[in-house]
């Protein structure tokens, strides 16, 4: 069967400038499964997620990137979203004017279609607020306008989930999360991954991965997967730091 | 000569008789304007308030600011203002992009032909038949200029360019000259008119409202709201419109003025508008310029009483070969005024949007508030947006506050809307909806719809 994601010797740089920021990523995903991808700060490991989303910022020089067998290379980020794909962001940009509520129910409607009312789709949305521990007001403020910081990851992930994606790619949404924030967001996750969604989670730290199931561990170092594993591996970084896998 | 205009109660219809000749005169002369005046059997006052302004504009320089306007065709106003030779267009000759719009805003087939400037009966009739009626009870005037010069010349009198005078502009003296069509609106001491009251309730004419002359007169403790055009796209026979709309608040009484232009992309739109308020009056302008290849437009009030108020809310969009000059003008002359301004300003696709705007405070204005908010969204990097805010305060008790904001959307933010399913051009509009949220949600429902649409439209068909 072929796996969600394929990333075959991939090198991409800044579209501004060519500075070479992948320097060959190789990454398999199989469906449902969880990977994490470890790595020290400046690394390029958020590149990665935002080169899969399609970000126009970098360009891809050479390699591949599959999803489920085809080639998105040329693929603009709402026609990779239409296909699965979702990615939630490290910093959330505010939009001003723009009622969140109204903002779900539009991108779900450019991705499954108008079958779904609007009630029906606001039950869902309203369900998850209690999940969540938002306050009630929640739906009802501008997209991420004013939205704390945990605020904004908490919208992050409500968007992953209601958004049903096959492929979720998690940039950093631990960061800057408490431990009650962080356990919610982890139980989102679960909840998403029962519908068969693989994740791709991008972290610097093991913490969130102690609330999850994690079939593979992958250390990125300047540009490149240097080293994969099970749950022993973010154990180990965790414990000797990133000079381990540098040397 | 004759009036030739009959006011047909019936139908509320207009019909011009068209059996005199005229002879072609090259220029715009005196001999023009009498025979304009003479036509529509002006009084005395009228036809010598034309003439002193024709005057005025053969000698006047060019607004020494603002937009180029050496583009302007005066020659071509001639025939137009000629009522023997007036131009009527064929459906034939309105451009495809004109009748799209009308396609993709679901405009009635009845009421293209009227935005089109090709005639048309508009549909309006029935529905206005009992406005009119209902508005006769409460001793509410409301009529199309010309007709009101015949059966109004004193009140008229009173009022007309008294607020904006001849020699307040070069056209302002052009429009002094050559006016026609507009509204004139008596609303009596403490009514409050139940419904908006909408410009196009009155125009038979195509093509009339490009020199039109409005005035709204809101006598003590009244209230009305007024429409002023409408956003679907206007096809010009001319490439100028050079209005004038004069607003009379009286003590106590509210008016809310509400105008969306969407004149057609070859219009100069040199347009003057401006209010008075006494005690305790207040004024509300609500503006969206979207339309016309360039505009010089800057509601102005003069606060007169104490405690009299005004807001100013405006949206104006510049796209590709735009410039709009506009801003909001605030004078204040009394102790306990207040004003507020938020103009909101986009531009995209190499277009130019410019804030000109003033705030004076007199010195007999004390303990007077006012807060000027002035904000610019670029689309691109292309596209170029400026600010000019005069503020002049002449006491020291007065409490002023400004804010000024220039942004160009982020192509990161692009990306984020992207990654949700929205293409480039949805996420631009997202944005810039976002942006004019607060003065959009101050409009009536279907304006608001519109020019929501509208703005979809044009980023879309900037993006290309």
């Amino acid at each position: 069967m072929e796996n969600i994601l394929s990333i075959r010797n991939l090198h991409a740089a800044l579209a501004e400038d060519g500075t070479e920021i992948l320097k060959g990523v190789n990454l398999e995903i199989g469906e449902n499964e969880l990977h994490a991808i470890m790595g020290p700060n400046g690394s390029g490991k958020s590149t990665l997620a935002n080169i899969i989303m399609g970000n126009p910022k970098y360009k891809v020089i050479k390699g591949d990137i599959l999803f489920k067998g085809q080639d998105i290379k040329d693929f603009t980020p709402d026609e990779r979203v239409k296909m699965g794909i979702f990615m939630t962001f490290q910093n959330p940009f505010e939009i001003e004017g723009v009622n969140f509520n109204t903002f779900l129910i539009t991108a779900y409607r450019k991705l499954h279609g108008d079958n779904e009312s609007f009630m029906e789709l606001n039950e869902i949305l309203k369900e998850r607020l209690e999940k969540l521990a938002v306050s009630n007001d929640f739906l009802n403020r501008f997209l991420n306008v004013g939205f704390s910081g945990g605020e904004k990851k908490k919208a992050e992930i409500l968007q992953a989930y209601f958004l049903k994606p096959k492929l979720l790619i998690l940039d950093e949404i631990d960061s800057g999360l408490d431990v009650d924030a962080l356990r919610i967001v982890a139980n989102q996750i679960k909840e998403i991954r029962e519908d068969g969604t693989s994740v791709l989670i991008i972290t610097h730290y093991k913490r969130i991965l102690n609330y999850l199931d994690v079939d593979k561990v992958h250390v990125y170092v300047d540009g490149r997967i240097a080293m994969s594993g099970g749950i022993e591996l973010a154990n180990e970084v965790e414990e000797k730091g990133y000079s381990v896998i540098k040397g | 000569m004759n009036t030739n205009l009959e006011f047909n109660d019936d139908k509320f219809n207009y019909i011009a008789d068209v059996e005199i000749e005229y002879k072609a005169l090259p220029g715009l002369t005196k001999e023009i304007i009498e025979e304009i005046s003479d036509v529509k059997n002006e009084p005395r006052w009228m036809k010598e308030l034309r003439l002193k302004s024709l005057k005025i504009f053969q000698t006047w320089h060019d607004p020494k600011f603002g937009v180029d306007i050496s583009e302007v065709d005066l020659n071509k106003i001639i025939p137009y203002i000629k009522p023997k030779a007036r131009k009527t267009t064929t459906w034939e000759e309105v451009p495809e992009e004109i009748k799209n719009a009308f396609d993709k805003l679901g405009i009635p087939e009845a009421e293209r032909k009227y935005f089109a400037g090709v005639g048309a009966q508009f549909d309006s009739e029935i529905v206005y038949q009992n406005i009119k009626n209902e508005l006769e009870k409460l001793g509410v005037i409301f009529l199309d200029m010309e007709t009101a010069v015949q059966k109004y010349p004193d009140l008229v009198k009173e009022y007309f360019m008294k607020l904006v005078p001849p020699h307040d502009h070069k056209f302002a003296a052009l429009h002094g000259a050559i006016w026609s069509g507009g509204t004139f609106l008596y609303v009596p001491k403490g009514v409050k008119v139940p419904l908006p009251l909408q410009a196009y309730f009155l125009m038979s004419n195509p093509g009339m409202s490009q020199l039109e002359h409005t005035i709204i007169v809101a006598d003590e403790g009244s209230e009305v709201t007024f429409i002023e055009g409408c956003s679907a796209p206007r096809y010009n026979v001319i490439n100028l419109h050079t209005g004038m709309v004069e607003i009379y608040v009286k003590r106590n009484a509210k008016v809310k003025y509400m105008t969306i232009q969407n004149w057609s992309k070859n219009t100069y739109n040199l347009n003057t508008k401006r209010s008075i308020v006494e005690e305790n009056g207040v004024m509300s302008w609500v503006s969206g310029s979207l339309g016309s290849m360039k505009t010089m437009l800057y509601p102005m009030t003069i606060l007169k009483g104490k405690g009299a108020k005004t807001e100013s809310l405006g949206i104006t969009y510049a796209g590709p070969g735009q410039h709009m000059d506009t801003g909001s003008k605030v004078v204040h002359l009394a102790p306990y005024t207040s004003s507020t301004i938020d103009a909101r300003s986009i531009s995209v696709g190499g277009g130019w949007a410019f804030y000109r705007g003033l705030l004076k405070i007199g010195k007999e204005a004390k303990k007077s508030k006012s807060h000027v908010q002035c904000s610019a969204l670029m689309l691109d990097n292309k596209s170029k947006s400026d600010t000019v805010p005069i503020i002049e305060v002449l006491n020291s008790d007065s409490d002023i506050g400004h804010e000024a904001r220039i942004g160009r959307i982020k192509d990161d933010q692009i990306f984020y809307l992207m990654s949700r399913g929205l293409n480039e051009a949805e996420a631009k509009s997202l944005i810039v909806k976002g942006f004019i949220e607060p003065i959009v949600k101050s409009l009536p429902f279907e304006y608001a719809v519109e020019l929501n649409r509208l703005i979809e439209m044009e980023i879309e068909s900037s993006i290309g």
